[in-house]
C-alpha cells in the first residue's frame, strides 16, 4: 500500500514538479523583451525532453562507444581487445551465427504468415473476422516471461515412463517415440528454431493487423479491374494487392527484425543462451550483469549498434520521404 | 466497448501506414470479400486459431488445477474428465500471490505509473514546440529522434548502470522509472508531433491574434485535441514497461522491490516449486496488460503502427 502511494506521490511530484519547471521558465522567458521571448520560447517548451534524451540515451551510447575499449572495471585502456576477444571466441560466433539465424527466418514468416492470416479473415464476415484476428493478436499483450512459461509448458519433457505433461512430448510419445528434452537438442540448431516459433506466434498478430488494415485500403477499382481483365484470384493477390501494400510490408518487416535482432526476455527465460541458443541481447546481459565485464558488455552492444545502423538510415530516409510527400 | 483494431481509425493517425490511402478505402461492410469463404478457408483459419489459443489455453487451466493433478498428468486430461472436480482448485492463485506474486503486483505498479504518466507531459511541450515553432536546428533535432527511435536501449544499460550505482539509484523503483522515462522520450515526442502535425494551422494561428500565449494555445487548446494521441502513447508505454524484463532486472534485480516479470522468470528457473504455482503466477503478471490491451485495443493498434520499431 504504501509503495503504490508513493508511485502516486512520484506521478504528482514528478508532473508538478515538471508543471511547475514550465511555468516558471515560461514566465521568466515572459520578462525578456519580446524578440528574445520567442527566440527563447521553443527551448523551453523542448528543454525538459531533449535533457531527458540527452541523459538517458545520447550520453550513454557514447559512453558505451567509449567503455567498449577499456577493460571490465573501466579502469583501463584496452584498444580492441574486447572486440578481438569476442570475435575470436568459438563461442561469440555462435551467438552471432545465432543471432542471424533468428533474423533470417523469424521477420520473413512472420510477415508472410500475417498477410495470409489478413487476406483470409478478410474473407470472413464481420464477427468470425472479428473474433478470429482477436485469437491470434493476444499474445502480443503477453510479456516475454509470460510468453516464455506458455511454450516452456509445451516442450517440457518428463523422463520415460512417468505421464508427459508438455504437449510436445505427449503427442510424440502417443506416436511411439521416446520422450526429448527438446530444448537441449541442438543438432541443426533444432532447439533454436523451437526458440523462434515463440516469437513468430507472437508477433505475427502485429503484422496481421498492419497488413490487413492495407489490404483494406487497396481501393476495389483496381481489383475490379483486373477482374475484368482475367485475372484469376492468385494474380490478383501478387499482381495488384502485394505491389500496394508493398510500403506497409516493409514497416512490418523492419518492426520485427529489430524486435528479433536485441531479443532477450524469450531466450533467457527459456535456455539463458544454453545449449547453443545464445543471442546477442542474452549474452550482452551476461557479460554485464553476470560476469560484470563492462568493456565486453559494451562491445557487443557497439556491434548490435552497427547491425542496426542500416536500419536507422533507412527509417531517417523514410521519414525524410514521408515530410517532403506531407 | 471492444474493438479488434480490425478497422483502421477514420482520422489520419500518425505514422500510420499510408494514411494518404486513406481516402480510396472501401467500406468494411461493403468489403466485396467478406462472407465469401469458402470451407477451405474457414478450415485453415479455425486451424490456426485453433493452434494459437492452445498454448495459453494450457496455463490457464494447469492454473486451476491442484499441484498433484498439474505434475502427474497433462492439462489436456481435463478435457476427458472435466467433472471431476477433485482436480481443480483455486488455491494456486492465493499462494502464488502470498508467496511474492502479490508484492511484485504492486512493485510493478510503482514502476509502471509514473513510468507511463510523466514522459506524456514533457513528451506533449516538446511535440508542440516541433510543430508549431520555429528554432534553428529544429529539423536535424527532429531527425535525431526519429533515428533514436530504431536503437535498442542496450545501448544506454553499461553506463547508466555506473551512473546509478555511483549515485545510490541502484534498486529504487526510480531508477527503471526514469530509464523508461528517456527511453520512451523520443516514441512519445514522434507519436504527438505526428498526431499535432494534422491538427489545422488555423487554429493556433487565429489564437495567436486572439492575443493566446503559446502556453495558453498549448493546454487550452492542442492538448485537449490531442487526446487520441496521447492515449495512444500511454497505452503503449504502460504494456511497455508492466512486461519489460530487461531493465527491471538490471536496476532492481530479484528482492523485495522486484516486479511481477522478474518474479515469474524467478519461478521458471525454481521448478522444484511445481507447475500450478508458476501458471498461476504467470496469469497475475499478465492479467493486467491483458485487460488494458482487449479494452483499449484501438488505441494500442495506432501506438503500435506508429512506434513498433521503439528500441
Amino acid at each position: 500500500m504504501i509503495r503504490l502511494i508513493n508511485a502516486l506521490l512520484a506521478i504528482v511530484g514528478g508532473v508538478g514538479a515538471a508543471l511547475l519547471l514550465y511555468w516558471v521558465l515560461n514566465k521568466l522567458v515572459e520578462t525578456f523583451p519580446a524578440k528574445w521571448e520567442e527566440r527563447l520560447k521553443p527551448w523551453v517548451f523542448i528543454g525538459p525532453a531533449v535533457a531527458a534524451i540527452g541523459l538517458f540515451l545520447v550520453y550513454p551510447a557514447i559512453r558505451t562507444f567509449i567503455l567498449s575499449f577499456a577493460n571490465a572495471r573501466s579502469t583501463a585502456w584496452v584498444g580492441f581487445e574486447n572486440y578481438s576477444d569476442l570475435l575470436g571466441s568459438e563461442a561469440f560466433r555462435q551467438t552471432l551465427y545465432n543471432t542471424l539465424l533468428w533474423i533470417a527466418v523469424v521477420p520473413a514468416v512472420t510477415v508472410a504468415l500475417g498477410l495470409g492470416v489478413a487476406v483470409l479473415a478478410d474473407r470472413l464476415g464481420p464477427q468470425s473476422e472479428k473474433l478470429s484476428k482477436s485469437i491470434i493478436f493476444l499474445p502480443m499483450a503477453i510479456s516475454g516471461v509470460g510468453q516464455a512459461t506458455i511454450w516452456r509448458f509445451i516442450y517440457e519433457a518428463r523422463p520415460e515412463g512417468e505421464p508427459q505433461i508438455g504437449l510436445q512430448n505427449a503427442v510424440w510419445t502417443a506416436l511411439g517415440f521416446d520422450p526429448v528434452a527438446w530444448l537441449q537438442v541442438d543438432t541443426l540448431h533444432f532447439n533454436s528454431f523451437l526458440l523462434m516459433i515463440i516469437l513468430i506466434w507472437a508477433q505475427v498478430g502485429f503484422s496481421m493487423v498492419l497488413l490487413s488494415a492495407a489490404v483494406k485500403g487497396v481501393p476495389v477499382d483496381t481489383l475490379e479491374a483486373a477482374r475484368i481483365d482475367g485475372a484469376n484470384e492468385r494474380q490478383i493477390f501478387f499482381r495488384v494487392i502485394v505491389p500496394q501494400i508493398w510500403a506497409t510490408v516493409i514497416t512490418v518487416f523492419i518492426t520485427v527484425l529489430i524486435s528479433v535482432m536485441k531479443i532477450f526476455d524469450v531466450v533467457y527465460v527459456m535456455t539463458n543462451g544454453n545449449f547453443n541458443t545464445d543471442v546477442i541481447a542474452v549474452n550482452f546481459f551476461n557479460e554485464l550483469f553476470r560476469n560484470g565485464n563492462n568493456g565486453r558488455a559494451s562491445a557487443i552492444v557497439v556491434m548490435l549498434m552497427i547491425a542496426v545502423l542500416p536500419v536507422i538510415i533507412y527509417q531517417v530516409r523514410h521519414f525524410r520521404a514521408e515530410e517532403a510527400a506531407r | 466497448m471492444t474493438t479488434t483494431g480490425t478497422t483502421p481509425p477514420p482520422t489520419p493517425v500518425p505514422g500510420e501506414v499510408k494514411p494518404r490511402r486513406a481516402i480510396a478505402k472501401r467500406e468494411d461492410a461493403a468489403a466485396p470479400g467478406a462472407g465469401k469463404a469458402n470451407w477451405l478457408v474457414k478450415l485453415a483459419l479455425v486451424i490456426l486459431c485453433f493452434l494459437w489459443i492452445v498454448p495459453t489455453l494450457g496455463i490457464v487451466v494447469t492454473a486451476f488445477r491442484t499441484p498433484d493433478a498439474a505434475n502427474t498428468s497433462g492439462w489436456w486430461t481435463v478435457i476427458t474428465s472435466p467433472l471431476d472436480f477433485t482436480q481443480y482448485t483455486l488455491s494456486n492463485y492465493s499462494q502464488a500471490w502470498n508467496e511474492g506474486m502479490g508484492n511484485a503486483f504492486i512493485n510493478s505498479f510503482a514502476v509502471t505509473l509514473p513510468a507511463t504518466v510523466i514522459p506524456i507531459m514533457i513528451a506533449a511541450f516538446a511535440a508542440y514546440a516541433f510543430t508549431f515553432m520555429e528554432f534553428p536546428f529544429r529539423d536535424s533535432l527532429f531527425v535525431l529522434i526519429v533515428a533514436l527511435l530504431v536503437v535498442p536501449n542496450q545501448v544506454a544499460l553499461v553506463p547508466l548502470l555506473q551512473i546509478y550505482g555511483n549515485v545510490g539509484l541502484t534498486g529504487q523503483f526510480a531508477a527503471v522509472y526514469l530509464a523508461h522515462i528517456g527511453f520512451g522520450m523520443p516514441l512519445a515526442i514522434y507519436i504527438l508531433r505526428n498526431y499535432m502535425s494534422t491538427l489545422p494551422k488555423a487554429v493556433v494561428e487565429s489564437a495567436k491574434i486572439d492575443g493566446a500565449s503559446h502556453f495558453k494555445t498549448f493546454w487550452r487548446l492542442i492538448v485537449p485535441m490531442s487526446v487520441p494521441a496521447l492515449a495512444s502513447f500511454a497505452i503503449f508505454q504502460f504494456l511497455w514497461v508492466w512486461n519489460d524484463l530487461l531493465i527491471a532486472l538490471l536496476f532492481l534485480g530479484p528482492g523485495e522491490k522486484e516486479v511481477v516479470t522478474v518474479t515469474v522468470a524467478g519461478l521458471v528457473g525454481s521448478q522444484n516449486q511445481g507447475w500450478q504455482l508458476l501458471t498461476a503466477g504467470a496469469i497475475i503478471s499478465m492479467i493486467v496488460p491483458v485487460l488494458v490491451f482487449i479494452s483499449l485495443q484501438r488505441f494500442f493498434v495506432r501506438g503500435l503502427t506508429a512506434g513498433s520499431v521503439k528500441g
